[in-house]
């Protein structure tokens, strides 16, 4: 039997949307607010859903221990209370909750090898949330 | 095509055990949940049905229906039960929240008349849960 399962995370970091690609004006009138100089914060819900055969000695897709073991040092440690935008993720991409979510599911995609991953979904607040599966077409 | 989802909650307790395995092997691969004497969850319950909406009633399905049906099958059996325990499936298999889901699947898909099953979701906590859409692999 395959089963679906999805562990929910959570980290707080900073970030300003700029891009250096484009004027400065461009970039008051395309961010807003998210373009005020000094950054802004939000505390980002993490979601990432893994699928795979359920296993009949365990009776589980992957053990928990290795999915929180590998977010923990992967992605909550990476990105959690750091500035976005220091970071080298972002040396060239505007750090979007959508780039976001798409490194994220890059770094799981990379080095999880425990349960095939089928997506990562983000909120950055409340009211909106994202999500990314490689490209595929999301299923619920 | 409409989709319906149905939420319920039960609270009900478990653990985690593999008699083939030795006792240091259940408590490496299962750790917390190893112990024999169980712990608790509350459990939240989604079942979403799919189907035609019918010109007469305009529904997919009758919800009255399909919430005794979840009650009887699911929520008498399961809630404040001890799984391992008290539950048929989880005698000889383990109640992981994956196993838990196929189960209630398992009770719910010949039940249904009108609609057809989509996917059975249960939250072990808000932070964990489990989709199941009736696939075999």
């Amino acid at each position: 039997m395959k089963a679906h399962l999805t562990r929910r995370y959570l980290f707080s970091a900073s970030h300003r949307l700029h891009s250096n690609a484009m004027p400065d004006d461009w970039n008051r009138e395309t961010y807003g607010k998210c373009n005020n100089p000094h950054g802004h914060g939000h505390n980002y819900r993490l979601e990432v859903t893994v699928s795979g055969p359920v296993d009949p000695k365990t009776g589980m897709v992957c053990n928990l221990v290795d999915l929180d073991g590998f977010v923990r040092n992967e992605i909550l440690e990476r990105f959690g209370h750091e500035n976005l935008n220091t970071l080298p993720d972002f040396n060239n991409d505007v750090p979007t909750t959508e780039n976001l979510c798409i490194r994220i599911y890059e770094i799981l995609q990379r080095g999880f090898r425990h349960a095939h991953l089928e997506k990562v979904r983000m909120e950055e607040t409340m009211m909106n949330s994202f999500a990314y599966a490689g490209g595929k077409e999301l299923r619920d | 095509m409409v989709y319906l989802t149905r939420k319920a909650e039960f609270a009900a307790s478990h653990y985690y055990h593999n008699p083939e395995f030795t006792p240091e092997q259940n408590r490496a691969i299962f750790g917390k949940c190893n112990n024999p004497n169980g712990h608790g969850h509350n459990y939240t319950l989604e079942v979403t049905v799919k189907g035609a909406v019918d010109p007469k009633s305009g529904f997919v399905v009758d919800l009255k229906q399909l919430k005794d049906i979840m009650s009887r099958e699911v929520l008498d059996a399961m809630d404040h039960r001890f799984l391992n325990k008290e539950v048929p499936e989880f005698l000889h298999q383990i109640p992981t929240t994956e196993n838990i889901a196929i189960a209630i699947w398992q009770r719910l898909a010949p039940k249904l008349k009108a609609a057809q099953l989509h996917r059975v979701r249960v939250y072990e906590t808000p932070d964990l849960f489990v989709d199941f859409y009736g696939e075999a692999a």
